[in-house]
Formats: C-alpha cells, structure tokens, sequence
C-alpha cells in the first residue's frame, strides 16, 4: 500500500470570470445580442493562482485565510466540483468531500431513507452503509423517529443525523469545509471529537476553519492561502501566527483611526453592518485606544427592511476566539432599537475600557432579540489596544498577562503580620 | 478514476481540453446513485397527494376521456378503424411518459443546485435519474391499459414482442432531448419557459390526437423525421393491431432509432462538454 503522496497539487490555478451584472442570470438573449466590443468589459478574477503542495498519506493539514483567499475554490476543485483552469492535482486514494453537511437531504424522506440517499451522494456504497446503519443512528441518537420524515424533525436532530452519516464515511482522504461552523456549542465539539478520531486513525485529511484553536489542535501542518496563493505552509501554530498577523494588516490598511470598516461589503444581504467607530467622549473617532480610556463604540448599519423591535449584538473576542464581551441592545440590556430602511446607528458606551493591552476581534450582529440573526459577523475586524497606565504604576497590563483590567484596591492589613 | 497496479484509486484532475471523453467508466462506478434518486424521485413524486401514484394512471385517463370527447365524437378524427379511447389511450399513455420525462429532466440539474456546487458525480445522473423515475408511472399507466385492452376484448399478436425495444427507444429520446435541455437550462433560464411550449408543439407533430396517414403522403418523409412519430405509431401497432391488423412501419421506426442514437450521442457529448461549467454557473 505505498504510494508516493497522497495529495500532489502542481501550480494549480482557477479563472472566474465575471459578469458585469454579478447577480444577473445568463439568458438567451445575452447570448445573442451581445456585442463582441462589450466583451473587453469582462472582469477575470484568479480565485487560485499557482499553488503548490503536496500531502503525504496520513498528513492532517489545515487550510487558513481570510473570506475570498481561494479556501472553499481549493476545496472544489480537489472535490471535482469545479474543473482547475491550469494546473494539475494527483490523488492516491479514494477522497470523500464533507463541504456541507445534510447535501441532498430530503424533507419528505424519512431518517432512514434518507441515511441511504445522502450516504450514496457522498460516495458510499449500498453495502458499507447497511453496515454501518445502527452505529448511525446511534452517533445521531434518533432511533425513535427513524421512520420519521426528516421535516418534522428540530434543527438540531436534523444536524446529528446529517453529522453521523457524514462522520462514517471512510475514505482513505477526507476533505472537510467549515462544517463545524453550524450547531450549538456541544455539536460541535462532537464534531471536532470525530474529526480528531479520524485523524488518529491515520488518513489524510485536509481542513478548512475559521476556528484557530481547532486547527491548532487537529492539525500539526497548515497553509495560509492568501488572495489565491500559498502565503505559508509550515507548522500550525507558525501558520496561525502568520495568518492572524497578514489579517491585522489588512484590518489596518481598513480603517481610519479606530474606523473599523467592514471589509467585505455585500449589497445583496437585506441587513448589514457597515462600520464600528471607536470614539472619544466629543464624538470624534479615537486615534488610538488604550487600557482603561472612555470609548463609545458606534455601530452603523445599512438595511432593506425594517424591524420594529431589534437588538444590537456588540462582542470581543481573543484571537484564539474566547468571548470577553457578548452585550446586546435586547435581550442583554432593555434598550428599544428600531430598523428602519436605510441607514441607522446606535452607540455602546464604556468609562474605561476594561481590556489589557492587545489584539482582539470585534464582533458585532443584529438580531431580532432570542429569535434569529439578522446579521452576524463574529470576527468583523480586528483592533489594538495600546497600554494604558491605569493603576499609575507604569506597569501596564498586557493580554500577555491577564485580559482584565477592572478598578480594584489593595487594602494592607497592618495588624496581621505588623 | 483509474486503479493502478497497487489497486489505489489514482486520480488526475486538470483542465479538460479539447474533445472530452464519455467516462463511461465513472458513470458505471456511480450506479448506486442513479438508483437511489431514482427511487428519491419516485417516492417522492406523490408525497402528500390524496391520490398518490393514482396520478400516474388519472393524467393519462382524464386526457383520454377529454380527447374521446373532442376529438373522437366531436371532431371526428379517424382513428385506424380502432375505437377512439383506445387508440388516444395508446398514443397519449408513451406520449405521457415522454413530455414528463422530458419536462423533469430539464429541470433536473436546477432543482437540485444545492447538490451540484457541493458534491461530485457524473452530472448526467440527474436527467438520467429523472427518466428512469417517469418509467415507473408508465408502469402504473400501463396496468390500466391492459384492462382498457380487456374491456374492448382486443386480441394479442405477436407485434406486442417490440414493446420493450418501442420504451427503451422513447426513453432514450427522453433522455437525450432532456439531458441537453438540462445542461442548457443551467446556463439559459429561459428553456424552463421554451419547454411547455417545446412540448406542446411536439405533441402535435406527433401522432396522438390523429393517427399518421392523416398526414399528406409528400410530408411523410419530414413527418418521419419526428423520431416520436415512428415510435407512437410503433406503440399502436404493437399493442393494438390485433383490431386492425396494422404492420410497422419498418422503415419510419429504422430512421427514429438512428436519429435516437444520434441525438443521445450528440447530447451527451455536449453535456460532457458543458459539465465542466455547471457548478461555477448553476
């Protein structure tokens, strides 16, 4: 069973071209009454430009970078979803591709049938699956409504039953997407617990996430894709650093003073963030903010339809993704916050900023309170915070130390020792 | 994928270029599937209908009884000496399956884009999948003929031996005519509205409502260019000439086999060559 590689990817490059409506769908009549001089107008875009790998059998490897960098293109074309423009990839070993899971799942079908239809579509064979049924249905913990159809189901059945059949495929190479990016917070770690499991068991898997500690800790290699191409490719850790350090670059290149603008704007989404200012107590935006200073967060947003009663989700997270803050308008505060087509904003006060000194992710949302997101963006950008001599001590406290920076006093107690 | 000598699925993937191969090969490893939306279609056909796979029998029936009326009394379209629900049933029951199958597999690759950005398989199985599924209501269709066939006491012959040759050849029409408008809908919308009509105009190029000697015997030629018209006149012949005593048409039945075969080649071949974009247009 030797082979030399698993995955060979040689100087692999894939061309979108778009359109200049990006939304619009081909007709006929585009087709015939195009003007040949309109073609000059048609944008290319490289989504993959010459990238370059290898994957031996048994390699765990995490693919990073930020929204756009060519991740979910890379995991398609090694799929045969889409076909490569240049290039060339050799596999050795059969591949199963997870970019989603519950594909070609059917409301109407029952749990059982479909285990039988979605295990076909990825790949597996009638008999592996006979085989393989009860420890389904066992991993999804949905004996009693097998012969249910799956639309009477709650979302979070759904998703186990649509995990497990995935998580028993068995293919020599596993190529997974952000799939781990949907469920409560125990699905998940099961999830991950399955994906360790997999790769313990010596196959192949390549990874894609947001989620660093993961990939720190499922994966001893990552590659950092970066508009289109290799950025890095060595040790995990490294590639994390590396990736967080390019995406706090870009977040810099973004804003303006403590301007965060949202770097990927999309008019097509009915409700969108566009920008959080940091700002002083006049209103102006803050150049810098350091430990313990007044800061105002500003949330502005854009949106198609209005909301009678929304709630306003404002969060800080490590890089490492740990919430240190998670407040919102509702149901957190009892703040009435309206949305109204057009573009609206609302302002999160704080006396002293209570984070040491570092880099921390800003998340912001809106929401209709308890119900649904109307807009989520968990890692919205990236900001610093300068030391601030707080405790007037010149020791600043670093996020390297302690996250928390909250007014306390120290009391001696001169009659204990004295 | 190709098995090297170690028995490790070995695969390559780079741009196509030039002429693109069939695969048939991977068409083959991926049977399963094809069975399994086939059976996803079929079962989930009649779901929630009072009548389930009642319809499969009532479409055919209730256009029969409205043709009997129309046509048959008050028309009074000719119908080979045969009696006129009988031969409108023989016509529209292969005519049924047809347009159904035709419709469904254009839509096929569509309705199911949720699975052609996410997962890999031979495209071709989706339209395949959808004609293989319309075989199923022909069945059923068909059960009620036999028992239309009873009533009017029609006796068998040895014509009936061409039936299974007469379905595989309206299901490979079917399928050829369905996959290319399915690779063509994913990137022009627009067939989604061209094939009712598409539809409608091939029902009345084809023997149906009227039996094929209506036609003026110098449009023949051109008639039979209709691949349909061959194999409905073939269905007659073959269920019904016990009444009339009707031979096939050997040479209108030759000439709808070749231009079968031909358009399913020409059809698979350019949904090969269309394939490769589905996922970046769909």
């Amino acid at each position: 069973m030797q082979v030399p590689f698993a995955i060979k990817v040689e100087r692999l490059g894939k061309r979108y071209t778009l359109g200049k409506r990006d939304t619009g769908q081909a007709t006929l009549r585009d087709a015939l009454f195009t003007f040949p001089s309109g073609r000059g107008k048609v944008d290319q875009l490289w989504a993959l430009r010459d990238v370059d790998f290898t994957v031996q059998p048994g390699e765990v490897v995490g693919i990073i970078g930020r929204n756009g960098a060519g991740k979910s293109t890379l995991l398609k074309v090694l799929s045969r979803i889409t076909e490569p423009t240049t290039g060339r990839v050799e596999i050795y070993g059969r591949v199963g591709s997870l970019l989603e899971v519950g594909t070609g799942f059917h409301p109407e079908l029952s749990g059982r049938e479909n285990i039988y239809l979605n295990g076909a579509i990825l790949g597996m064979r009638r008999a592996e699956i006979v085989r393989r049924f009860d420890e389904m249905i066992a991993f999804a913990g949905v004996e009693r409504f097998i012969d249910t159809p799956v639309k009477r189901y709650s979302s979070g059945m759904f998703l186990r039953l649509a995990f497990a059949v995935a998580a028993h495929l068995d293919p020599e190479i596993l190529i997974v997407d952000e799939v781990l990016a949907v469920g409560d917070a125990a699905f998940q770690q099961k999830c991950l617990n399955k994906m360790g499991d997999v790769a313990k068991a010596g196959r192949t898997v390549l990874f894609v996430s947001h989620n660093m500690p993961a990939i720190r800790h499922l994966c001893r290699r990552a590659i950092v894709l970066d508009a289109g191409a290799v950025g890095f490719d060595g040790p995990a850790d490294e590639a994390v650093r590396a990736y967080l350090s390019t995406a706090l670059r870009a977040g810099e290149r973004l804003g303006d003073g403590l301007r965060l603008l949202n770097p990927e704007r999309n008019q097509a989404l009915p409700f969108e963030v566009t920008a959080v200012e940091i700002l002083d107590e006049e209103g102006r935006v803050k150049p810098a903010l350091s430990t313990g200073d007044y800061a105002r967060f500003r949330i502005l947003w854009r949106a198609t339809e209005a909301v009678r009663s929304a709630g306003v989700e404002l969060g800080v997270y490590t890089l490492e993704g740990v919430p240190l803050i998670q407040y919102s308008t509702r149901p957190v505060s009892v703040v009435d916050v309206s949305i109204s087509p057009g573009e609206g904003a609302i302002e999160c006060e704080f006396q002293q900023f209570p984070l040491a000194a570092g880099q921390y992710y800003l998340s912001v949302g809106l929401t209709r309170p308890m119900l649904e997101w109307l807009y989520r963006n968990d890692q919205f950008a990236l900001f610093t915070v300068e030391p601030g001599d707080v405790f007037a001590s010149g020791t600043p406290v670093v996020s390297s130390r302690a996250l928390l920076v909250v007014p306390h006093r120290w009391i001696s107690v001169n009659g204990q020792r004295g | 994928m190709k098995a090297i000598n170690t028995g490790i699925p070995h695969l390559i993937i780079e741009p196509t270029r030039s002429w693109v191969a069939l695969n048939l090969r991977d068409l083959w490893q991926y049977r399963e599937l094809l069975y399994f939306l086939t059976w996803r279609d079929v079962r989930v056909r009649y779901k929630q209908t009072a009548l389930g796979a009642g319809w499969a029998v009532f479409q055919p029936l209730l256009t029969m009884l409205i043709f009997t009326i129309f046509f048959g009394r008050l028309a009074k379209i000719p119908s080979d000496n045969i009696p006129y629900p009988l031969f409108a049933y023989a016509g529209l029951m292969p005519w049924t399956f047809f347009s159904n199958a035709l419709t469904t597999s254009s839509n096929s690759l569509v309705v199911s884009s949720g699975l052609i950005t996410k997962v890999y398989f031979p495209r071709l199985i989706m339209p395949a999948a959808a004609v293989l599924a319309g075989l199923v209501d022909f069945a059923c269709a068909f059960v009620l003929f036999v028992g239309l066939m009873a009533w009017y006491r029609t006796p068998l012959t040895v014509n009936l031996l061409m039936l299974p040759a007469l379905v595989v050849m309206i299901a490979a029409l079917a399928l050829a005519v369905g996959t290319w408008l399915a690779a063509l809908n994913v990137r022009f919308r627009d067939v989604r509205y061209v094939v009712p009509f598409l539809v409608l105009c091939w029902m009345f190029a084809t023997p149906i409502i009227y039996p094929a000697n209506l036609v003026p015997e110098r449009f023949r030629l051109l008639y039979a260019l209709n691949p349909l018209a061959g194999i409905i006149e073939g269905f007659r012949v073959a269920l019904l000439s016990g009444i009339n005593g009707a031979h096939f048409d050997w040479g209108a039945l030759g000439l709808s086999a070749v231009v079968t075969s031909a358009a399913l080649v020409y059809a698979a071949y350019d949904f090969r060559r269309m394939e490769r974009g589905f996922a970046d247009v769909i």
